[in-house]
């Protein structure tokens, strides 16, 4: 009995002697050969970074606080990544591959995840990728605008220039662990604040049945709690043009036009700016008070609200239907105007189709869904 | 057993004993990768490289470790950590030392660790009492077999892509497996001339 638990003692000790050995082997070569020593790296010929070699150039990044948009982690399979690498980067790996089309080849265009600073690189990044930074935020207020949607007041903590973000962009909150999940979650949220307050960020989040952290937001979150926030993200945001502006925004879609509103108030912009704002019932109505005031601060602008399932008893004067109504009744046919669409998706694919068939042109039109 | 040498042993495992068409081993990879000829040659030659250093490897470790402390039982779970942090190693050593080599191979190493090939391998030569360097002919001649059966079935892939339109049930794995079939009878036709097993 004894000789054959010794037996097996020696067997257990000797097996995890081998793969301790090999373990061992392992590490000691990824610390000789796998060590790339210092590598430079230059971006857009302006900033100069000396950093360690050896790991993907999307995390190399991140650990400068560059934070480069990625949706899969860096497995190579959201192709978010993406960005110009000029000079050192290899040939394109067949990781790569199916991710890139030709012209992009041509151009030099890589996944950042995939390929790893070993040498020294010099790559392209869209300059607005410099303003994405993570920040501390703490709970200034939450405030009930509807009874599905709060208003979130974020003040900004460890920043000496606070949030830098144009009027329609998003931020990622981020929750932490809580009884309805099983790690820190995140979510992308419309910023509905002015651009010009980089201190104190207003989020609209609207309670969905289920959702981790708008029901974290909800429920869970209290006043002077702290929180992380990663921004500001995104390509809908207002352009610079001399067409006049249409928005089109169903619930807390709302939430970027606020931001551009106050934006086109503080810049004192006076294009011909017209709000298109749908929801079902007076209870839904939200920010209505602060809506109206840019009625009176801004020369040219036009609020029109509709609503889709009012009673009698809600006296309401406004226009009944959907937002597409008023698009058929009110756009004009071929007009030069900048179209702003955000919502569900399936609101903003109708009012795309219809805005298509009043000769609107595709690139006039700037969207965002909510999914 | 009727003994073999080393060259006889490597021959026979190219064309009468090949691993892939009359064992039946490492058909995961093959199916996935033998969609062109490109990819099939780069997965071919690190099924080479691996196979040869393993089985070398795998002996020494069978005959100086397992079998002096009386561990042969383990010889599986040896087996497969000796060769995943063979690759491993390998896969480090060749980004460093060798990059345009890791940009043909690079990403086909960590798929062969889990290639059951090159285990295969390295029991076969247990059951069959190689000597080392019989073991080493014999892992050689077995990446060599592995790789023209990829190649072959490869380039009649890429062929039937360009120029023949199947029937849909017929695309991918299904004709895959029909063409490996009738390539593994030809070969079966060579496995009178030499027996090793």
């Amino acid at each position: 009995m004894i000789e054959q638990l010794t037996q097996i003692f020696f067997s257990l000790l000797i097996l995890s002697g081998i793969a301790a050995l090999l373990a061992f082997l392992i590490e000691v070569a990824h610390a000789y050969i796998a060590d790339y020593g210092e590598c430079q790296l230059s971006i857009n010929n302006e900033k100069e970074l000396t950093v360690k070699g050896g790991s993907p150039l999307l995390f190399t990044l991140m650990e400068e606080e560059i934070y480069i948009p990625s949706a899969c982690g860096g497995k190579g399979s959201c192709s978010l990544c993406k960005l110009k690498v000029v000079e050192g980067g290899g040939p394109v790996l067949p990781t790569e591959t199916p991710y890139l089309c030709q012209e992009e080849i041509e151009n030099n265009v890589r996944l950042s995840c995939q390929i790893k600073v070993k040498n020294d690189l010099k790559i392209e990044i869209p300059e607005e990728l410099f303003l994405i930074r993570e920040f501390n935020v703490k709970v200034d207020r939450i405030e009930e605008l509807t009874h599905e949607i709060n208003g979130l007041h974020l003040t900004v903590q460890n920043s000496e220039e606070g949030l830098n973000f144009k009027p329609g962009q998003y931020a990622q909150l981020k929750i932490p662990k809580y009884t309805k999940t099983k790690q820190s979650e995140y979510r992308a949220y419309s910023i509905a604040s002015a651009p010009k307050n980089k201190f104190d960020i207003r989020l609209l989040i609207t309670k969905v049945p289920s959702g981790a952290v708008s029901t974290y937001v909800h429920d869970y979150l209290k006043k002077g709690q702290d929180l992380k926030m990663t921004g500001a993200f995104g390509d809908f945001y207002l352009r610079d043009s001399d067409r006049d502006i249409l928005m089109i925004a169903t619930g807390s879609g709302l939430a970027p036009f606020l931001s551009m509103l106050h934006h086109i108030k503080d810049h004192g912009i006076t294009r011909n700016t017209v709000l298109f704002f749908g929801d079902k019932a007076t209870e839904d109505l939200l920010c209505m008070e602060e809506i109206s005031s840019f009625e009176t601060t801004l020369p040219n602008f036009t609020f029109k609200p509709i609503l889709s399932r009012v009673k009698d008893k809600d006296k309401w004067k406004g226009e009944k239907g959907r937002v597409t109504d008023l698009i058929e009744k009110h756009v004009v046919r071929n007009s030069s105007i900048d179209v702003y669409i955000c919502g569900a998706p399936v609101m903003v694919k109708s009012c795309m189709d219809l805005l298509a068939k009043k000769g609107i042109p595709e690139e006039c039109i700037m969207f965002d869904k909510f999914e | 057993m009727i003994k073999l040498d080393a060259g006889t042993i490597f021959f026979a495992a190219i064309f009468t004993n090949n691993i892939l068409l009359t064992n039946f081993l490492g058909l995961c990879p093959f199916l996935s990768i033998s969609r062109d000829v490109r990819s099939s040659l780069g997965l071919g030659f690190a099924v080479i490289f691996v196979m040869t250093c393993t089985t070398a490897l795998n002996h020494i470790v069978y005959y100086h470790v397992l079998v002096p402390f009386h561990l042969v039982h383990f010889r599986f779970i040896v087996f497969i950590i000796v060769i995943a942090s063979f690759v491993q190693l390998v896969e480090m050593s060749i980004e460093r030392y060798f990059p345009p080599l890791y940009h043909v191979l690079g990403i086909f190493l960590p798929l062969i660790t889990v290639n059951c090939a090159i285990l295969g391998a390295a029991l076969f030569m247990i059951i069959r009492g190689y000597s080392l360097i019989q073991a080493t002919a014999y892992g050689a001649g077995s990446g060599i077999g592995w790789m023209l059966a990829i190649i072959c079935v490869g380039s009649i892939r890429e062929k039937i892509e360009k120029s023949a339109k199947l029937p849909k049930g017929l695309e991918g794995p299904a004709i895959t497996l029909i063409i490996t079939g009738l390539i593994a009878m030809a070969f079966m036709a060579f496995s009178g001339m030499i027996q090793i097993q």
